[in-house]
């Protein structure tokens, strides 16, 4: 028997293993794996597969800002319409409902910082429910989705040790 | 002539037999290296952390002879999965298993006295017992690799055995023992009044079922030296930290030698194997994960090319390399000449490794199929 759950750590890790060598891994057969997948990717638990790049590397200019939204609720609309609203805009990368003094962490993705700076002050800060909004702009990122963008780390082991 | 600097005891032991690997690799940039007996992965940083914040704060004074308290007291709590009922008092922090081995060897052995040790088996066994001045007797495990009563009875009987070395997971083959085929062992140990020497360095690598310390049997409390560490567990190798655990006098004797010879084991270590147990659990089982995928897949991807039998645990392949009509030097030797794989020949660890050769797994995904690729080239073209 599969273990579906084996299966999604593996492509988590990396989706672009085969059928076959998934099976491998996990010490099942192919048809399996494919039957698995498929019924993940139909359920909803696989999302979407993407890949992570480091955009600097490109020299593509991209410039990211993480927005603290402060938001007042009214009877009509609660957390969940402000977010929809918010997360319909493509320039919106992440929107999340969070604890602490602000109430929507908002990530953004623009192509210069007057780009994101004027789409925060006329489609965000604009929505009649959003109070007060903070922008901080991205300077480098260090980890990304689990995932260190920096290696400092070498192999520095013998090649033979007994 | 002139007196012989050199004691006769050190002459007689050899030095290990894969030194010569080394030159061979030397200068290369190519090579993909199955033949380390080593984690890949890096010592979890919440482990190197605490080791750094304990420098800042000072921490750079010996410790007790015996190990820092609060270690030993974690250690016998940890020790109860393995289903070990022990006390701080019982345990000793050692500089690895490796002088654990030693000092459970130089407790116990007087010149002279037999000590039984299974062939292959990892290789300080041999040398550390004809150091401690016994006699080292080998037990061939074939074809299984496995010890079992009728293998220890055939050759304690006798020799009336002191003591018997066991290290399951084992290293290099992989094997290990259930619990009933532990009680199989025990019954040899109580029949023929032996002491266990018992190397559990590899034990939270099992794969298929959980590991049983044989301390943990019945009649067994009073008869084990049990000794595990934090190398392979929580990939600690370098920083040469573990312990063993035995009944009072067999510690007193063993803190005796120890105290004198290593004094204690380096006080960062000892932190940061204290962290290990209390907060990196999850690491561990990340890493667990992570070697077992890479066992299943690289068992099969090897089985097309040679019998091999499915390890339990530890990270080490054990093929059986005789249907390609070489011994395992030449082929570790032609291997790495031609294609830059390392390995380690099975001979190293006794005569009956003949035949097989030790491939470690705890490469990434990528090189172990790098490693599989070449080893394909490597028989298309003979």
């Amino acid at each position: 028997m599969c273990n579906a759950v084996e299966v999604l750590k593996v492509i988590e890790e990396n989706a672009k293993l085969t059928p076959e060598e998934i099976a491998e891994m996990v010490g099942c057969n192919p048809d399996e794996v494919r039957e698995i997948i498929k019924k993940k990717e139909k359920d909803g638990t696989i999302i979407k597969y993407k890949t992570l790049i480091d955009w600097e590397k490109t020299g593509e200019e991209m410039v990211y800002a993480i927005i603290d939204v402060s938001v007042s609720l009214t009877r009509e609309k609660g957390y969940d319409d402000i977010a929809k609203r918010i997360a319909k805009f493509p320039e919106v990368q992440t929107v999340r409902l969070v604890s602490g003094e602000y109430d929507f962490q908002v990530v953004v993705k623009g192509k210069s910082l007057k780009d994101v700076a004027f789409f925060v002050a006329e489609k965000i800060s604009t929505i009649p429910e959003v109070k007060d909004t903070v922008t901080h702009f991205v300077l480098r990122t260090y980890k990304e989705e689990g995932v260190l963008l920096f290696s400092d780390e070498e192999d520095r082991r013998l090649a033979i040790v007994p | 002539m002139s007196r012989n600097r050199l004691s006769k005891k050190v002459q007689e032991i050899e030095p290990s037999g894969i030194r010569k690997f080394f030159d061979l690799i030397l200068g290369r940039k190519d090579i993909v290296s199955l033949g380390v007996g080593e984690p890949d992965f890096p010592v979890p940083w919440k482990i190197r952390e605490e080791m750094i914040y304990a420098l800042e704060k000072g921490y750079t004074s010996y410790t007790s002879n015996i190990g820092l308290y609060e270690l030993r007291k974690e250690i016998s709590n940890y020790y109860r999965k393995f289903g070990v009922e022990c006390k701080a008092e019982d345990i000793i922090i050692t500089t690895g298993v490796s002088e654990a081995v030693d000092l459970a060897l130089r407790a116990i052995v007087d010149e002279g006295d037999t000590v039984l040790i299974p062939d292959p088996s990892y290789v300080s066994y041999k040398p550390l017992t004809i150091l401690a001045g016994g006699n080292p007797i080998l037990v061939p495990t074939l074809p299984d690799f496995k010890l079992n009563y009728e293998k220890i009875a055939q050759y304690a009987k006798n020799t009336s055995p002191k003591a018997l070395i066991i290290n399951y997971p084992a290293n290099p083959t992989g094997v290990s023992y259930r619990k009933k085929e532990l009680e199989e062992i025990a019954d040899a140990v109580i029949e023929f009044d032996m002491l266990v020497i018992s190397d559990e360095i590899y034990a939270e690598l099992t794969y298929p079922f959980d590991h049983t310390s044989i301390a943990s049997l019945n009649g067994m409390e009073d008869k084990c030296i049990v000794m595990n560490g934090f190398s392979k567990a929580f990939a600690m190798t370098g920083l040469r930290i573990g312990y063993v655990i035995a009944p009072s006098d067999i510690v007193s004797a063993m803190l005796k030698i120890h105290q004198y010879s290593m004094l204690c084991a380096p006080i960062t270590s000892q932190i940061g194997a204290l962290e290990a147990l209390r907060n990196a659990e999850e690491d561990l089982e990340k890493m667990k994960a992570k070697y077992m995928r890479r066992r299943n897949f690289f068992v099969k991807k090897l089985r097309k090319f040679f019998d091999v039998k499915m390890p339990d645990g530890a990270f080490y392949v054990f093929p059986d390399i005789r249907n390609t009509g070489l011994n395992s030097e030449e082929f570790a030797e032609n291997l790495l000449v031609k294609k830059g794989v390392a390995v380690v020949p099975g001979n190293a660890f006794g005569e009956c490794g003949e035949g097989f050769i030790r491939c470690s797994y705890a490469v990434g995904m990528e090189k172990l199929k790098e490693a599989v690729d070449r080893i394909e080239d490597f028989l298309k073209s003979r």
